[in-house]
């Protein structure tokens, strides 16, 4: 964990910087190869949608002793009602048995529950039976993308008001869309199905992708409108500093909200099976993984990309390169030209940097400023009184 | 030990939020003594957790393309009147998104119960044969009950039957002395047009001549009064809502009981004579006298050809029973319920009739609403029917329970791994966070009769995160501060200046996502959004009344303000310079501090 902590101070103090913003096309290009691999996931697989939007059957079995052999069973019980019903049959969690099936009839439906119930040898109550209709998914769905459109517009909105200007809502929605594409990309490769509870889980992704991304460019923009005053860094500069500045802070966010996600994905997985929870929690993982990357390696380089253009921004980085290139000339002559020997411990110039180790505490006496070493009117130093 | 002056401050934050939590367990408390429900310390599971029918059904219009915004509304009223007349306890129906209804039914509801929700619904047209108030607490205990039709009057209304056909008085000699047993203080008949609520009367827009009354199998005839349902109809108990149910189903062509919409009247009523099919219009307004507006509020109903022909048949028929004869009004059911009954005062042959009486313009605007979109036949598509059971939502909520606390605690130790002492902070925020939260759900269990469901539970577990993540963005500013070289005390104030920013805007957004997610969605999308909004409002009451003032005090202690080496905060490991002043001119410096190029002192030889 030391160093953890130290690769944070590093980050923060600029030491050690990995160059986020520079390598931007590397970003563009992973993030493109991303997307054009769930854009061939919706496209050309398709979304596997759950039993709620195509409409159907479902019924339940729980408390199931005997497994063997359950998928044939089922079917043969579910077949006596209704020969022409096609049945689904998986297995959920270690003893919960589901059947799902096209439209049945509410007698069709009541005469399967019992009988599965006699074919599995379970009391009635541990059957549950449901019913959904097709146009029940269409609604949610349509709920869902009125609700993203607005969220869209009002995060917008506020963004561009929080930080004055409309470049930093830009890239952070770019980043938004970019994990909600990759998510649902990713849901339509692996073949999972879609239920209305992953459908929250994509929305909830919108939420946890823009309060990403609006730590880091807070950071960004407290560093950027300090360079504007001291003109001592580039914007790109900046931006890429403060990224670095919150690595940590971002690492230290991600795995704290997958955590618990993470808990309830295994429990799901293992104890409960597919439901409400593990498709949220699905959902969620992928999503907060793809987020947390996102507004480090997409929004930020994307925010100096659309702003590189700008008058008061260029007018920066001309100054600020003027200013190093000034900087650098300046220390190579520093070096060049012998040093004026002035009677300062020999660990003055530059070894300050290396010197890490000392050992904190040990009492050595601090470098007293020149000035003040030497007194007012360069009066001949006078050892302590404890060595008089 | 005197109290540090830089801790009043957050001292008394702290005790506001203390102050906070027991006002909401302090109501939990009260409400549980003294509530009309007495409230429960554990949060109201929904229908998925404590098992049960959740029900999705859509009315659909018979003969109209689309259902309006006030049809959904009287089929969200007709639905939860079923529902209670089922005997039900705790049933919710709520309506969902535009045009569904969601009905929620605790336990296992039998399949009659399911078919009885799904019937169709639409307006009828009766004669009332006998009306009594009902009254449940006699307000005068010394008055004996009286018979609902008192001598006089049914003397009265023999002689007109008389008159019309030839009538078996026996049924309503019958009828009276079995009344005459009840122990439903009961009024007279005519006494109660006046007193009930409905009291209304009929005028015609357009008098014409009256037209004599001759049915002889008359659906007004006192003969359909069998014993069986004089009995039903003293039994008949308005407060019992299940009487609606029963009064719905009963077969249109015959004799039936039934209670006004309030409770407060009951009737029994002839077969159906027109049904809502043949209102074509219905409307609330000021009614129009001679000379302009009376400013009485009048409802205007309208028929169509057929209904006018058939209410002139009605209204002439009634008519001739003359004022203050219960057989004079007509009642207009719908769903089981008497809405309205007025008495006739005239013969309506032009199809067009007015509703007068103690109509506020409120009141007249509902009955109109009611005859108007009562007209159609509302009939309920089940869009999903969904049987859970009671030991799956048990286990589900167990094992969510459970995860969410392995997530709690492996948050606990990433951020004592992290953070160390300060982590501490964060367990103790976290609990906080979760003891609001568990005691608002409980709350707005009870007061808004809000439901934990499974999303909702998700959201909650899934919360932590973002509560969390407040913690982290503020003690990663604090040590940003601090490596910056300010001692801990300082860097606290500085560092939650920055990040009080950021925690605000990003709960901010989180707020929008929920509020969005909570008014444009339904059902468990809602509940989810509801957690969320819930636990992002606790997250900011937390940090801003606990943590930060937590942590201002910590920072005032020898431990955390100097930077122990288990803090969380020490300097050294945060790569600050400490310089602690060692006594005797001398400083305590483990490295001199970087200089990136020699000062213009030392270059130009000193200062002279």
């Amino acid at each position: 964990m030391a160093s953890f902590a130290q690769l944070g101070n590093d980050l923060y103090t600029g030491k050690r910087s990995f160059d986020i913003v520079g390598r931007r096309k590397l970003w563009y290009t992973v993030s493109a190869v991303l997307i054009v691999v769930s854009l061939i996931g919706l496209f050309g697989r398709g979304i596997n949608f759950g039993i709620e939007f195509r409409g159907g059957s479902e019924l339940r079995v729980s408390s199931v002793s005997d497994l063997s052999d359950y998928e044939a069973r089922a079917s043969e019980a579910v077949a006596v009602e209704a020969p022409e019903a096609v049945a689904t049959v998986t297995l959920v969690g270690s003893d919960t048995i589901r059947v799902q099936t096209g439209e049945l009839p509410n007698q069709t439906a009541e005469a399967v529950r019992t009988d599965l119930a006699e074919a599995f040898g379970v009391p009635d109550s541990e059957v549950t039976s449901s019913f959904v209709g097709p146009s029940w998914g269409e609604t949610v769905t349509t709920k869902a993308v009125q609700a993203l459109i607005v969220f869209l517009l009002l995060v917008s909105l506020v963004l561009a008001i929080y930080f004055r200007t409309w470049k930093m809502a830009a890239a952070a929605l770019v980043a938004l869309l970019h994990d909600l594409a990759f998510t649902v990309g990713i849901y339509a490769l692996l073949g999972i199905e879609v239920s209305p509870a992953s459908m929250i889980g994509f929305l909830t992704i919108l939420g946890y992708s823009i309060y990403d991304t609006i730590v880091v460019f807070d950071k960004v923009r407290e560093n950027t409108e300090q360079a504007m005053d001291t003109r001592r860094m580039t914007y790109a500069e900046a931006a890429n500093r403060a990224v670095n500045q919150t690595i940590i802070r971002s690492i230290n966010t991600s795995v704290v909200a997958l955590l618990p996600v993470g808990t309830i994905l295994v429990v799901g997985i293992v104890f409960i099976g597919p439901g409400t929870l593990l498709d949220l929690a699905a959902a969620l993982f992928i999503g907060i993984a793809v987020g947390t990357y996102s507004s480090i390696f997409v929004a930020t380089p994307l925010l100096v990309h659309l702003r590189e253009g700008e008058d008061d921004i260029q007018a920066l980085d001309k100054a600020a390169t003027k200013r190093a290139t000034r900087r650098r000339e300046h220390e190579a002559q520093g070096e060049e030209g012998s040093p004026t020997g002035e009677d300062v411990d020999a660990t003055t110039v530059g070894g300050g940097a290396t010197s890490t180790s000392a050992a904190p505490g040990q009492g050595t006496a601090r470098q007293v400023h020149p000035y003040a070493q030497r007194g007012p009117r360069n009066q001949p130093k006078r050892p302590p009184k404890s060595r008089r | 030990m005197a109290m540090n002056p830089r801790n009043r401050g957050p001292l008394k934050v702290l005790a506001a939020l203390a102050a906070l939590t027991l006002v909401l367990f302090g109501a939990i408390g009260a409400a549980r003594i003294w509530g009309e429900e007495p409230a429960s310390w554990t949060p109201q599971l929904g229908l998925d957790l404590a098992g049960g029918r959740q029900i999705i059904i859509e009315p659909v219009v018979e003969g109209a393309s689309g259902v309006g915004e006030e049809q959904v509304d009287q089929a969200i009223d007709i639905i939860r009147r079923r529902i209670d007349g089922g005997g039900v306890a705790e049933a919710e129906v709520s309506r969902l998104g535009d045009t569904n209804i969601s009905v929620a039914i605790p336990g296992n509801p039998s399949a009659e119960q399911l078919e009885a929700l799904s019937r169709s619904s639409q307006l009828s047209f009766r004669p009332v044969l006998v009306a009594a108030p009902v009254q449940t607490l006699p307000t005068d205990p010394g008055q004996a009950p009286v018979l609902p039709l008192p001598d006089d009057v049914r003397e009265q209304q023999l002689e007109d039957l008389l008159e019309q056909a030839p009538q078996d008085p026996g049924a309503v000699e019958e009828g009276s002395t079995d009344d005459a047993e009840t122990t439903d203080g009961a009024y007279p008949a005519g006494l109660s047009t006046a007193t009930s609520p409905d009291d209304a009367s009929e005028t015609t827009e357009a008098p014409i001549p009256e037209a004599p009354a001759e049915q002889v199998s008359d659906p007004s005839s006192l003969e359909q009064i069998t014993p069986e349902l004089q009995q039903e109809f003293i039994d008949l108990d308005c407060a019992d809502d299940t009487a609606a149910q029963a009064t719905a189903a009963a077969p249109s062509d015959q004799a039936i009981t039934a209670c006004s919409e309030d409770g407060f009247e009951k009737y029994i009523l002839g077969p159906v004579e027109l049904t809502g099919a043949q209102v074509s219009d219905a409307a609330a307004g000021l009614e129009q006298g001679q000379g302009g507006p009376t400013g009485r509020v009048e409802v205007q109903l309208t028929f169509d050809d057929e209904g006018r022909q058939a209410f002139a048949e009605t209204t002439s028929r009634l008519f001739a029973f003359g004022p203050g004869a219960a057989q004079n009004r007509f009642a207009i059911l719908l769903d089981g319920v008497v809405i309205t009954a007025p008495s006739v005062n005239n013969v309506i042959s032009n199809g067009s009739a007015s509703i007068t009486g103690d109509f506020t313009t409120e009141s007249a605007e509902t009955l109109a609403n009611q005859l108007k979109f009562g007209a159609l036949p509302i009939s309920f598509e089940v869009q999903t029917s969904e049987q859970i059971s009671p030991t799956l939502g048990g286990e589900q909520l167990r094992l969510g329970v459970i995860a969410g606390i392995i997530g709690l605690l492996l948050v606990f130790g990433y951020s004592l791994l992290q953070y160390r002492a300060l982590g501490l902070v964060t367990i103790g925020s976290l609990s906080i966070a979760a003891l609001l939260a568990y005691g608002a759900v409980t709350f707005l269990g009870w007061s808004n009769n809000f439901r934990l469901t499974m999303a909702g539970v998700t959201g909650l577990i899934v919360a932590i995160g973002i509560t969390a993540d407040s913690f982290i963005v503020y003690f990663e500013r604090i040590r940003d501060e601090v490596r910056a070289g300010r001692p801990l005390r300082y860097a606290v104030d500085t560092g939650w200046a920055r990040a009080r920013q950021t925690i605000l805007i990003s709960d901010a957004v989180n707020l929008i996502a929920a509020g969005v997610l909570y008014f444009l969605s339904e059902s468990s999308v809602r509940a989810f959004a509801f957690a969320l909004g819930l636990t992002t409002v606790i997250d900011l009451i937390v940090v801003f009344m606990f943590t930060h003032p937590t942590v201002s005090i910590l920072a005032n202690t020898t431990f955390f303000g100097e930077g122990h080496k288990w803090s969380g905060m020490d300097p050294e490991r945060l790569g600050a310079k400490r310089s602690t002043y060692l006594g005797r001119g001398q400083f305590a410096a483990p490295e001199p501090p970087r200089r990136t190029r020699p000062s213009r002192a030392e270059i130009e030889g000193g200062v002279v």
